[in-house]
């Protein structure tokens, strides 16, 4: 049932209406004579207080408001993917096609191409029993994605009673009728979901196996799982934006979902330039055939931010129910939350912390809750996972402020931007005693399968950077020169395992993207080089002769090498490490000490 | 400022004045941001703008204050607009109030259009990204931060720093490599004193600049509450020219703090709940609203390049108003007291300085290839040498290596030659990066872990003046 009230005030993004009896919580509502989208946020009586998606100058007190009767929702069909929407799920290709290259309000076009026609291979055949999530066909959404049309959450089950033939049908055109005790439904290529309402699945497993990122540092220390949690919070100028972008284009996912909530619209204007012409390492296809944007920028309206993040774990939840592994990642939340805080201000709620309403910490929550490894709904095991990776921007870098603070109760792992490497340009800024992932434990046994001495390695590495920053203290108070070889050592090797292992170019063609197995190689190597260093010194060997050895400089391009010629190069500086330690050990016989 | 229809019904029910706001009532028909005229017992006409409405009161702030006022013979008249901005070509060479009216007492414009003064967000999908490297002559903002045609890249400034001598030798220097046409600059003060009106103005006289500027200065003494609309006049004519003349656009906007000031004061006088230090919880997605604005559009020719100058209160860049700045620009050049107070120009301190833009707008074609690995490079020598300077100063340069000492001596010459250049000093990028190779080649080779060994055989000057040498030899 649909309601028709009057605006009894406006106030920028926030309005007031009358006579809205009947009315839901959530329901979207047209405003006024330009049919301005809003949502309903607060019901008293027959009064509601409505948060506009569109711009609100110009209405009147008095205009007519007019309930759709449903919660504001997503479409979800093929022609999802490689598609770029604003907060509410307006593609803004179609926007700039119908008005032009400004935002304007009243305009509404489908998420969906309505028009489109799409190879649709049906699956079942009549009399099948189905349950819900079940697929009934498929269509190859892009050369990367076979989209699977599920039955939807609501048919718990049903028979088919009637399916299509393989041909060419519209998103909008019914495929299927099924029976079920209620009666009888059409199911189409696409349906709709409401944003808020989580979708869902039979039940949660745990996060074993981690999402490779291509980055070392990550990789290598601080991976987060397929369907568990992460968070990025640095002030501005530490790299957040740029992380983000890397781990968008190489996180291996099947579908990644990049949300620009409350960002600069250039850096937008960067990703929609720059995916469509990247290549996915793994399938050599373009990353865009997987991608799909959520774009809110900071100067488009702020209701529409907040609902951005919705909008995108509702498609991650749509793809994971295919049995995807899906990755969102947010870009920032802080702005997200400062939309709800601006909301809540004209709601004249009672503020929280900082101004921000209570319920901060909870929606918070809500968000992050619905990342997981689960098995789907349906009739056969499927397995799909969401990661959830979100950016926070704490106002001026201060962990300790509210969003920062419930993000990181509320995930498992967390990467800390460190201004002080972004200032000498060492990117990834990520600072590596202030990091940490919770899963790593459980990734022990799958990381063994890579080399089974990482878990060695990647104690030996920490602990030589902690011997490193240690002796620092020590340096800056008394000077280097006291230092004996040894001491000098773990210097020189901390500083070639933060040049040439723990830096990453995000620019560069080869070292922008790094493999699990190149990873694990390089570190090997240089660990190694840390071992026979430290072996040569204690036999007496001058530090600066083991560091003029030519394969030093080979460890230092190892970054630059491709990755399928990698194994080779691994073999030779191996080679050459023992020849060349070998000599120095020659030229140095044992029993002459400094 | 906008034309106002003489139209509009008048009210004579304002009921309460607080700070810069009006609260009328039973006033009917009237919309969100409408702009309305507040007219004084003694006939003055004020302009107005609709920021609250509702059916009981009515909330309007005054732009040009609301002293004088009262609440029985004062009035307000509707105008069922919103706030636009005459346009036209001849606003260039011109000097506007911050609320738009003509200020150098020459004729009032024809206007060819009329434009609503909060413009409308562009479409992400319809921006065209940045490329073009802007050379600005001035080496550690070229070599290390370089601007973009359609950045936004603020200066963040203190009180006493020389902001105003970098932003007018930019204003000067600043051009697109391989092509001739120079920038058109929109200049839009708010706050800021007589005296530094008229040394902006002097100086774009003396530069034979003032052609191709158009001025609006909201000074001190007037009404802070004008400041909220000046940077919004002045960008709609930015907007005017870049995507409707096909002008490229250099907009300054100084200095943003007073900006944020005015914003402060209205929210208080409006009681909202306050974010941090007082200023309001929308104040990023208000300013955000000006910055958004700079870009490039696809299918325009024109862009719009912003220098937003703010100062940093008590030269604290975790202020808020830096702060929410540096979220939403795409960097940030960073003024330093403690290098001004060394004497040197200028004052800027590489390190916490960033162009988000960088990669887009360099390499090869733009400036040249070894640009980025250099400038990386010198980042991180630089970097380096200013640690190892509190360690010599606290343990004595005896206790430094001396691979250290090498990095000291590169970050005093970095500093004393290539960061410090005159006032009108103008060097182009190759001479900018021959100096970055020059005193980058005090180190040795092997620290330059950030530089492809090809780039260093080409352009090093070890290598470059050995090439000379031996094809003398021979």
């Amino acid at each position: 049932m649909s309601s028709v009230g009057t605006i009894s005030r406006v106030a920028g993004p926030f309005l007031l209406a009358k006579g809205m009896a009947g009315s839901r919580m959530y329901e979207l509502v047209r405003v006024g004579e330009a049919g301005v989208i809003g949502e309903i946020v607060r019901l008293d009586g027959e009064k509601a207080a409505i948060q506009a998606y569109e711009e609100t100058i110009g209405i009147k007190p008095g205009e007519k408001v007019v309930g759709t009767g449903k919660p504001l929702s997503v479409e979800l069909g093929p022609g999802l993917v490689g598609q770029i929407y604003d907060g509410i799920q307006r593609p803004l290709s179609v926007i700039q096609d119908l008005i032009g290259p400004r935002i304007r309000r009243g305009v509404a076009p489908p998420a969906l191409d309505h028009k489109k026609k799409w190879s649709f291979q049906p699956m079942v055949k009549e009399k099948t029993k189905i349950l819900s999530g079940d697929a009934i066909g498929m269509v190859q959404e892009t050369p990367l994605v076979k989209h699977w049309i599920l039955v939807p959450p609501w048919i718990k089950e049903g028979f088919v009673e009637s399916i299509v033939p393989e041909g060419k049908y519209e998103v909008t055109h019914p495929i299927a009728q099924v029976k079920t005790t209620e009666g009888s439904e059409k199911l189409h290529l696409m349906h709709s979901w409401p944003v808020r309402q989580p979708r869902p699945y039979k039940t949660m497993l745990p996060t074993d196996v981690p999402l490779l990122t291509g980055q070392r540092i990550i990789d290598a220390f601080f991976p987060t799982a397929k369907g568990g949690t992460a968070t990025i919070p640095g002030g501005f100028g530490a790299g957040k934006t740029v992380m983000l972008q890397s781990l968008a284009q190489w996180a291996d996912a099947d579908i990644v979902i990049l949300v620009g909530c409350g960002e600069r619209g250039n850096e937008m204007a960067d990703v929609i330039e720059k995916f469509p012409k990247l290549k996915d390492y793994r399938s050599g296809k373009l990353l865009m055939n997987r991608t799909v944007i959520v774009a809110n920028t900071s100067d488009m309206p702020i209701a529409a931010r907040e609902s951005s993040i919705y909008t995108a774990i509702t498609l991650a939840e749509y793809y994971r129910d295919m049995g995807y592994d899906v990755a969102v990642m947010a870009d920032s939340t802080s702005r997200w939350a400062e939309a709800l805080r601006e909301i809540s201000g004209r709601l004249e709620e009672m503020p929280g912390e900082e101004g921000y309403p209570a319920y901060l910490a909870s929606r918070l929550a809500e968000f992050y809750a619905r990342a997981g490894r689960v098995t789907t709904c349906g009739s056969d095991e499927k397995c799909g996972s969401i990661t959830a990776i979100g950016a926070v921007s704490p106002p001026g870098g201060d962990f300790s402020e509210p969003v920062t603070g419930h993000t990181l109760r509320l995930t498992r792992v967390f990467w800390a931007l460190d201004f002080s490497l972004a200032h000498r340009r060492h990117f990834p800024a990520i600072n590596w005693f202030m990091s940490y992932s919770e899963y790593m434990r459980s990734f022990e046994s799958w990381y063994e399968n890579v080399g089974p001495d990482w878990p060695k390695l990647r104690e030996e590495a920490m602990s030589l950077l902690k011997e490193e920053e240690e002796l620092k203290e020590v340096v800056s108070l008394v000077g280097a020169e006291i230092l004996g070889d040894k001491q000098r050592c773990v210097f020189e090797v901390a500083k070639m395992l933060k040049e040439y292992f723990l830096l990453q170019n995000a620019f560069h063609p080869v070292d922008m993207y790094c493999p699990i197995k190149k990873t694990y190689q390089m570190l090997r190597l240089i660990l190694e080089f840390y071992e026979r260093t430290k072996q040569a010194v204690a036999r007496g060997v001058p530090l600066t002769q083991v560091l003029s050895l030519g394969v030093k400089g080979e460890l230092a391009r190892m970054k630059i090498v491709r990755p399928e010629e990698f194994d080779e190069t691994n073999l030779a500086i191996t080679k050459k490490m023992s020849e060349q330690f070998g000599q120095l050990a020659e030229e140095t016989p044992e029993g002459e000490s400094v | 400022m906008s034309e106002v229809t003489r139209t509009g019904r008048k009210f004579f029910t304002i009921r309460e004045i607080s700070g810069p706001l009006l609260f009328v009532e039973e006033v009917s028909g009237v919309g969100y941001g409408e702009l309305l005229e507040v007219l004084t017992a003694d006939g003055e006409e004020r302009t107005g703008q609709v920021i609250d409405v509702s059916e009981g009161i009515t909330t309007v702030q005054v732009f040009q204050g609301t002293s004088d006022l009262d609440v029985k013979a004062s009035a307000v008249r509707f105008t069922g607009e919103t706030i636009k901005l005459p346009v036209s070509m001849d606003m260039l060479g011109r000097v506007f109030t911050g609320g738009g009216k003509v200020a150098d007492g020459g004729p009032e414009l024809i206007p060819e259009d009329y434009w609503d003064i909060h413009g409308a967000p562009i479409n992400p999908y319809s921006r065209e990204h940045p490329i073009d490297f802007i050379q600005t002559g001035i080496s550690v903002i070229d070599c290390m931060n370089p601007l973009v045609r359609g950045q936004k890249l603020p200066l963040f400034s203190g009180s006493g720093l020389p902001h105003k001598l970098i932003a007018s030798q930019i204003v000067r220097q600043a051009k697109v490599r391989g092509q001739e046409e120079a920038f058109t600059i929109v200049f839009a003060a708010m706050g800021i004193t007589a005296d530094e009106a008229r040394f902006f103005r002097e100086d774009f006289m003396s530069m034979g600049v003032l052609s191709r500027v158009a001025i609006f200065i909201n000074l001190a003494e007037d009404p802070a509450i004008e400041r909220i609309i000046t940077p919004r006049l002045a960008l709609t004519a930015a907007e005017y020219f870049a995507f409707e003349q096909g002008m490229h656009v250099l907009a300054i906007l100084i200095d943003m703090t007073n900006y944020c000031e005015a914003l402060r004061e209205i929210s208080a006088a409006r009681m909202e709940i306050p974010g941090r230090r007082g200023y309001p919880g929308y104040m990023y997605t208000d300013l955000a609203s000006i910055y958004e604005r700079a870009g490039r559009i696809r299918g325009k020719s024109g862009s719009i390049t912003q220098m937003p100058i703010l100062t940093m209160p008590d030269d604290d860049i975790t202020h808020p108003i830096p702060d929410l700045t540096g979220y939403i620009t795409e960097g940030q050049i960073i003024l330093d007291r403690k290098v001004h107070k060394t004497g040197l120009y200028p004052p800027i301190d590489p390190l916490p300085s960033l162009s988000r833009l960088m990669d887009k707008g360099i390499g090869p074609g733009k400036t040249r290839e070894d640009h980025k690995q250099l400038s990386d490079q010198l980042y991180y020598a630089y970097a380096e040498g200013k640690v190892l300077r509190e360690t010599a100063l606290v343990s004595g340069e005896a206790a430094l290596t001396k691979v250290d000492k090498l990095y000291l001596q590169f970050a005093d010459r970095f500093e004393r030659d290539f960061i410090g250049q005159g006032t009108s000093e103008n060097r182009d990028i190759e001479k900018t990066l021959d100096l970055g190779w020059e005193f980058l080649s005090v180190l040795p080779e092997s620290e330059f872990s950030r530089i492809d060994p090809d780039i260093i055989k080409k352009y090093s000057p070890k290598h470059t003046r050995k090439d000379a040498d031996n094809s003398l030899v021979s």
